[in-house]
């Protein structure tokens, strides 16, 4: 089975959803002229990412009566959707969320669990964390979506791993820095580093989309990537620049990789799970 | 203990000069103006600005003071000639002697500070005349010592360089064309005659690089400095240097009343709403 994936590495206005919502519905035009099947876009692609005291103002509900969502459901009959929104919850809490849509429903929402609060990051004084981390069936096969920190953190791609996702679905907001004379910034020398970790280690195919374009004096790297369940990078986007990187996800290659490497067989998640009973138990 | 300060040029100058774009035409320019000393900081500010814009949109600025070394003024038109770009000369002795010639015996440093601020005002000004928005050109070394006037050379709306150590602008300064004297020549913010930087800190922009590399981006304490071989002296006029000059760094603070306060619960970035 194929799969054609897109990704749309965009820059955003910050805080502008109609804007934002404009350009979505441009590249879905795009993409499904281009016969793709799947289009992705990065984290907070309806918003922006340094929202700082705009998260209330810009939030919204994955509901069809919500008037952006309806017109991102009514997309979602020609082809499939992430798109990244903040989520206000029926108690106004504010989430950081990526919603996978298709055939004019949402299928799945996740609320990013780590939210960083360090350096430049300062996402747990807007925001409340998400507090699980499921799998969930698409038309394609069962998919996992994670944003940016959470997959600094090996334990959700291996959850999901183990809740059946053959596809991970990763979406950054990421901000470039890190210099050492190499043509390539430290933080995408480093997250391109452990997608293709997560791709081999799991032998699943891993799609990450990055944004570009700035606020204030942040860049945001794009460089967006796929790679599929042999580690092998099968497309990358350009750094810095808006794009639509298009690929053909051939899923058959998990059967080929896991008849070589058996290390989903193998796996033994009630070793995990005994020990960190024990570990969190002490 | 690795002290790298080596950058890939292309990479900088790659994210700076689309910085320089995004930040002037996301709120309706698409000019810049910029203060060209001569030296190498603005040489390295001005060339971004005019890849980021093109050279009819970058005018320069020559602001000569009577005491202002001859090189300066002709290095500044080396590259005003070399990128092509449009430019105006506007002496600042006739603002500034008035005001100086007030008070006979007048210290350097506020002389200094005086020329700074008359460079600022004309930069703003032309601002207005040429609609186009301040590039500023302070380094992160000087930003860190604090070694920049107050509302003078510090002024901008936009900053290119202000992540990169002196060292580190020398090394873009050669991938982007800029002539050799003006690489070459001591860092000097000529304000009276014989002023150099390094001079006046009493400590060379290689060493100094290197120990606030450690202090600042390697999160370093000033004994582990003093372990990894800088001279303790030296390491703590370094860190207070730093932390003294903190409010050259942040805006002024605003003493809190209401329950919203500019400055601490009322955040927004600059490019809110673009």
């Amino acid at each position: 089975m194929k799969l054609n994936l897109a990704l749309a590495q965009i820059n955003t206005e910050l805080g502008n959803i109609q804007a934002n919502l404009e350009k979505h519905l441009t590249l879905v035009k795009q993409a499904c002229q281009d016969g793709m099947d799947l289009l992705v876009f990065p984290e907070l692609s309806l918003t922006g990412y340094v929202l700082q005291d705009l998260v209330p103002v810009v939030s919204c509900r994955p509901e069809s009566d919500d008037p952006f969502f309806q017109q991102l459901l009514d997309a979602s009959r020609n082809i499939d959707l992430v798109v990244g929104f903040v989520d206000e919850d029926s108690r106004h809490r504010f989430f950081i969320a990526s919603a996978y849509l298709s055939q004019g429903e949402v299928v799945h929402v996740h609320h990013k669990v780590y939210l960083p609060t360090y350096g430049l990051f300062d996402e747990g004084r807007f925001f409340a964390p998400g507090d699980s981390v499921r799998a969930f069936d698409t038309r394609f096969g069962r998919f996992g979506m994670l944003i940016c920190e959470d997959f600094w953190h090996a334990s959700p791609p291996y959850i999901l791993w183990q809740d059946g996702a053959d596809v991970l679905l990763f979406s950054s907001a990421s901000p470039g820095r890190g210099l050492n004379g190499e043509p390539k910034l430290e933080s995408s020398t480093w997250v391109e580093h452990i997608n293709r970790a997560y791709a081999s280690l799991f032998t699943i195919f891993v799609a990450h989309t990055n944004r570009s374009g700035f606020e204030d004096g942040l860049n945001f790297w794009g460089g967006s990537t796929v790679f599929d369940p042999n580690g092998t990078l099968i497309a990358q986007a350009p750094y810095f620049e808006e794009a639509l990187t298009k690929t053909e996800i051939d899923l058959n290659q998990l059967h080929r990789t896991r008849a070589r490497l058996p290390l989903l067989r193998d796996e033994r998640p009630e070793l995990v799970q005994r020990e960190l009973e024990r570990i969190l138990h002490k | 203990m690795e002290i790298n300060l080596s950058i890939d040029p292309e990479l900088v100058r790659k994210i700076l000069t689309e910085f320089i774009r995004s930040e002037i035409t996301r709120v309706g320019f698409s000019r810049a103006v910029i203060n060209l000393s001569g030296g190498i900081d603005s040489a390295v500010s001005f060339v971004l600005a005019t890849e980021a814009l093109g050279p009819q949109n970058v005018l320069a600025i020559r602001l000569p003071f009577k005491t202002s070394s001859g090189d300066s003024l002709e290095h500044a038109q080396m590259l005003i000639d070399q990128f092509g770009c449009p430019s105006v000369t506007i002496p600042i002795t006739e603002m500034v002697d008035p005001l100086i010639a007030r008070e006979p015996g007048m210290p350097e440093i506020r002389k200094g500070n005086i020329m700074a601020r008359a460079r600022m005002i004309v930069a703003y000004d032309q601002s207005e005349a040429f609609k186009g928005l301040v590039i500023g050109t302070g380094n992160k070394t000087e930003i860190l010592l604090g070694y920049t006037t107050l509302y003078g050379d510090s002024a901008c709306s936009l900053n290119p360089i202000g992540d990169l150590y002196k060292t580190q602008v020398r090394q873009l300064a050669r991938a982007l064309g800029i002539p050799e004297p003006i690489i070459a020549k001591p860092p000097s913010a000529d304000l009276w005659a014989g002023q150099t930087d390094e001079g006046e800190l009493g400590f060379t922009y290689e060493e100094v690089d290197k120990l606030l590399f450690l202090l600042v981006d390697q999160r370093y304490r000033p004994e582990e400095c003093v372990e990894a071989g800088f001279d303790e002296k030296f390491v703590r006029q370094v860190f207070e240097r730093i932390r003294k000059n903190q409010f050259k760094r942040v805006l002024p603070p605003i003493a809190k009343l209401s329950s919203r306060t500019i400055g601490y619960d009322f955040l927004y970035l600059r490019d809110w709403g673009t």
